[in-house]
């Protein structure tokens, strides 16, 4: 079996129902998606496939249908992706465990609606749980990165 | 090794070590105050080598590096970088350029305010006794060995030390200059990591590291003035701020050593209780698997791949025997109902005025509240990696108790204290769940089976909040009295099992005396209520139970400001005014007559489908108020803003200070919303988000907060904004419904959007 992850396309040989998180994690050493409940209702394990965002937990490996990219290969450029840039600006992170999760979740968000308001933020986001109460800057942030990308920086 | 020993050997132990408890602070003071106020040494000279300096304990400089040691425990709360920073203040230096460590567990390392906050006597009561006993049990937290992140208390406790640490450091580097150069070391200053030599040459620290070694540190220094501060108090960058935003930072559960297996955990939801029978015949034929492990009170799959551990236990067949404690929820409320007896009284710590008489010729009212238990459910499940060698044992693991997992290794493995190494790691949350070690016993228990490789142990979700220990179920009967539009009576009959028991029995020792945990929250408030009177009652155990963010306040306060609030309404008063005409103390005045000028306060009626509440708590050594207004809407009740007024004394580092204030408000409103744990066959029915869904994005109300910084002493903000969001939140529903809401969550009785 092959996997595609960060550019990188790596041979495997484990069973085909292990999840994409846990290929990831032991199988590969990636250990930036985490592990938080298992059941797609906390969005820890969050990483794009083919641009879109999924629970690596609820994927199967053998189901992946294109390249994975996870957090450290968000941003084409050398410079931080705009919202990393942002996350850190507004002091994003209390423990920093969902937070993986909810940039490759607003990642996905941002990709889609380029001007996105309350009400789009809170469909997009209500999935990803942040046990730490950072809700208000993830909020800030994603309009802050928002606006950056719009203004090509 | 979690399973409680046998009732009869249990209080032996227990008695036992009460006498060592209670000598330490009555009979062994003179010797203890001798023995524990002399320095407790310096544990990086131990490991020095030539041209290096440790100048105190908390900083190390190299040739190549400076390395500082911030020995409290960051599971969230940014105390790794206030640490640095605060040192890095007075050292003046980047403290992005400096390695942190979190040390090794040793006394100079020791958490003294913990066990003095948790003292039968008003937090603002300064007098002779309560100031005597503090001193004394701050010695004897020293003399225990009581490393330990907990109760808010790491600023309160660090904050002169690492300033100092940081200003010793500078001055010896100073000194180490002065005699190189032959120059006076009030000539020289110092910036940036280096020390400034009168013509402009920058000497960098680590130059002058074996210089330095050489020298008595300078200790007889004095902390600059907070007007001279260039970084503390001002808008910084934490430290992890980078790693956290990135992905690049690395948590307990990911340690990743070479030929490293991957173990979990299932083990008997009945806390205390063993196996009766099983069979892992399927488990271990599955892919990956390594073995099955027998432990004190479950089993364990070491495999090589986590989720193959998963996988494995999972198909365990394992038939459990039954803890000694009821079944069900339901029969532990009975016990609690039935616990209000004059014989369990543990504690009347407020009596004030005559409570009986003023409640004999009025119309008394009366309510009855209750708090669920509550699990911790931080996101990173916990996890411990564990290295058994013959004669040392290594644990990589996130914990806010490092030196009872150095002297646990050490017990179970047999090899010296010395010879066991924690590397401590950030954790993925904890909210009080790391003040116990027994998913680190575990994983050494583990560990021991397969010597010379490292195993690490990751619980599953479920695992994780089957096997916490939770917020324990608490309940309150409240009796009052109004007169002339004013609160007279107040009297709260609080009832609970004793937390300090149950947890200090488990890591600690039992301290003597009543449970203050039993009362938090409520004996302990600021009111001049004319009669006022607040008695603790001592439930049995019910289920082993642990410290849950604010213990004691979470529910205390709850039942204390709803109660409150109840009486002011009864009374026709305003809920700010009455609340400011009862408060003695001006410090607890000032945040809510802050609070009331942030919100624009006048009353609770914002308007038709609208509602505001407010409440007070003085949590932790801070006095907090909070204002939420909901609306009602055809999906159910919204928060829609929230307002938070606090005085912490000194703010050292702002940002992060607004961010423990949302936080920890986010954290009561998310759970007195619609989290609980229900007991149904002695373990709790929720094991997993889906049924436990705290506060999500959506439902987040708008946040304005602000720090008075007027109280004289400086106290830390982990857990003060969570007790008041409660009862805030109830009495903002009851403006806007007329329903009272006694019981959390609330969501059993109002629908949230």
């Amino acid at each position: 079996m092959q996997l595609s992850v960060n550019g990188v396309t790596h041979d495997l040989d484990v069973e085909e129902d292990m999840p994409l998180l846990w290929v990831l994690r032991d199988e590969l050493g990636i250990t930036e998606p985490k592990y938080g409940c298992g059941i797609a209702q906390c969005g820890a394990c969050t990483v794009h496939i083919a641009g879109a965002a999924v629970r690596s937990c609820q994927i199967a490996v053998s189901s992946v249908w294109g390249d994975v990219t996870t957090i450290s290969r968000l941003g084409a450029s050398e410079d931080l992706h705009p919202l990393k840039a942002a996350w850190i600006e507004h002091h994003v992170a209390q423990c920093g465990y969902c937070q993986s999760g909810q940039i490759m979740q607003a990642a996905n968000l941002l990709s889609r609606n380029a001007t996105p308001s309350d009400a789009d933020i809170d469909a997009a986001m209500s999935a990803n749980l942040c046990r730490c109460g950072t809700y208000p800057r993830i909020r800030a942030a994603i309009k802050t990165a928002a606006a950056n990308m719009r203004n090509g920086e | 090794m979690t399973a409680p020993l046998p009732k009869a050997k249990r209080s032996k132990v227990s008695r036992r070590k009460f006498l060592i408890g209670s000598a330490a602070v009555a009979g062994g003071v003179a010797f203890g105050v001798y023995f524990v106020t002399r320095p407790p040494g310096n544990p990086l000279l131990r490991d020095l080598k030539p041209g290096e300096a440790a100048i105190t304990p908390f900083v190390k400089i190299t040739a190549t590096e400076i390395t500082f040691i911030v020995p409290r425990a960051d599971v969230g709360q940014g105390i790794m970088s206030t640490q640095a920073h605060l040192i890095a203040e007075e050292l003046d230096i980047d403290p992005t350029t400096v390695t942190l460590d979190p040390g090794q567990p040793h006394p100079a390392y020791v958490n003294a305010k913990i066990a003095s906050n948790s003292l039968p006597f008003q937090p603002l009561d300064e007098s002779f006794l309560p100031r005597t006993v503090r001193d004394l049990m701050e010695t004897a937290a020293r003399l225990s060995g009581a490393q330990f992140t907990g109760g808010s208390s790491s600023v309160s406790d660090l904050h002169e030390k690492l300033r100092h640490a940081g200003a010793a450091a500078r001055e010896t580097l100073k000194a180490a200059a002065a005699k190189r150069f032959d120059v006076a070391a009030a000539e020289l200053r110092t910036e940036n990591g280096a020390v400034i030599l009168p013509d402009g040459r920058r000497i960098a620290y680590t130059a002058l590291a074996a210089d330095a070694a050489l020298l008595e540190p300078v200790t007889d220094v004095e902390l600059r003035p907070a007007e001279q501060w260039r970084t503390l108090g001002k808008a910084f960058q934490r430290t992890d701020i980078v790693a956290k935003s990135t992905g690049t930072q690395d948590y307990g559960i990911d340690v990743n050593l070479p030929g490293m297996l991957h173990a979990t955990v299932r083990a008997n939801p009945g806390r205390g209780a063993g196996l009766r029978r099983y069979d892992d015949t399927e488990a271990r034929s599955l892919r990956g698997v390594h073995s099955v492990v027998e432990l004190t009170d479950g089993l364990a799959v070491i495999a090589d791949n986590t989720w193959r551990a998963f996988r494995a236990a999972a198909a365990l067949d394992v038939e459990w025997l039954k803890p000694d404690y009821p079944a069900t929820s339901d029969e532990m409320w009975r016990i609690l109902e039935d616990a209000h007896v004059d014989d369990n009284i543990d504690s009347r710590l407020r009596d004030e005025g005559d409570v009986e008489e003023s409640l004999q010729d009025t119309d008394v009212i009366t309510a009855e509240y209750r708090a669920p238990f509550l699990a911790h459910a931080a996101l990173e499940p916990l996890s411990a990696t564990v290295l058994v060698e013959a004669d040392r044992v290594t644990v990589w693991t996130a914990t806010q108790v490092p030196a009872a997992i150095r002297d646990a290794a050490a017990s179970m493995t047999g090899v010296a204290k010395d010879r066991v190494t924690l590397h401590a790691l950030p954790a993925g949350g904890s909210f009080g769940r790391r003040l116990d070690h027994d998913y680190v016993l575990q994983a050494i228990e583990i560990a021991m089976s397969v010597p010379q490789t490292p195993v690490k142990t990751s619980w599953s979700r479920e695992e994780d909040m089957r096997r916490d220990y939770p917020r324990p179920l608490h309940m309150a009967r409240a009796r009052g009295a109004i007169a002339d539009g004013r609160v007279v009576a107040c009297d709260i009959d609080t009832i609970s099992p004793s937390l300090s028991a149950s947890w200090f029995g488990r890591v600690f020792v039992v301290p003597p005396g009543p449970d203050t945990l039993i009362v938090w929250g409520a004996y302990d408030q600021p009111y001049a209520i004319p009669n006022y009177r607040v008695t603790g009652y001592r439930a049995p155990e019910l289920v082993p139970i642990g410290s849950w963010r604010s213990p004691g306040a979470c529910s205390n306060s709850f039942f204390h400001e709803s109660f409150l609030s109840e009486l002011i309404a009864s009374a026709g008063a305003d809920p700010l005014e009455e609340r400011l005409r009862l408060i003695d103390d001006p410090i607890s005045r000032g945040v809510l007559e802050a609070v009331g000028e942030m919100c624009d306060w006048n009353g609770a009626d914002i308007g038709p489908g609208r509602g505001r509440g407010i409440a007070f708590a003085h949590s932790h050594h801070v006095p907090v108020a909070e204002v939420v207004d909901v609306s009602l809407t055809d999906k159910g009740i919204r928060i829609d803003e929230v307002w938070i007024a606090a005085d912490c004394g000194t703010v050292f580092d702002p940002v992060n200070a607004e961010a423990q204030l949302t936080g920890a408000a986010v954290w009561g409103l998310g759970h007195a919303m619609n989290c609980e744990l229900t007991y149904e066959n002695h373990a709790p029915i929720q094991t997993n988000y889906h049924a436990f869904q705290g506060m999500r994005l959506y439902q987040t109300p708008r946040f304005h907060t602000r720090l008075l910084q007027q109280a004289p002493a400086v106290a830390g903000l982990g857990e003060p904004a969570t007790a008041p969001a409660a009862p805030a939140l109830a009495d903002a529903i009851f403006a806007a419904t007329g329903q009272r809401l006694r019981q959390m969550p609330f969501d059993r009785f109002v629908d949230f959007r």
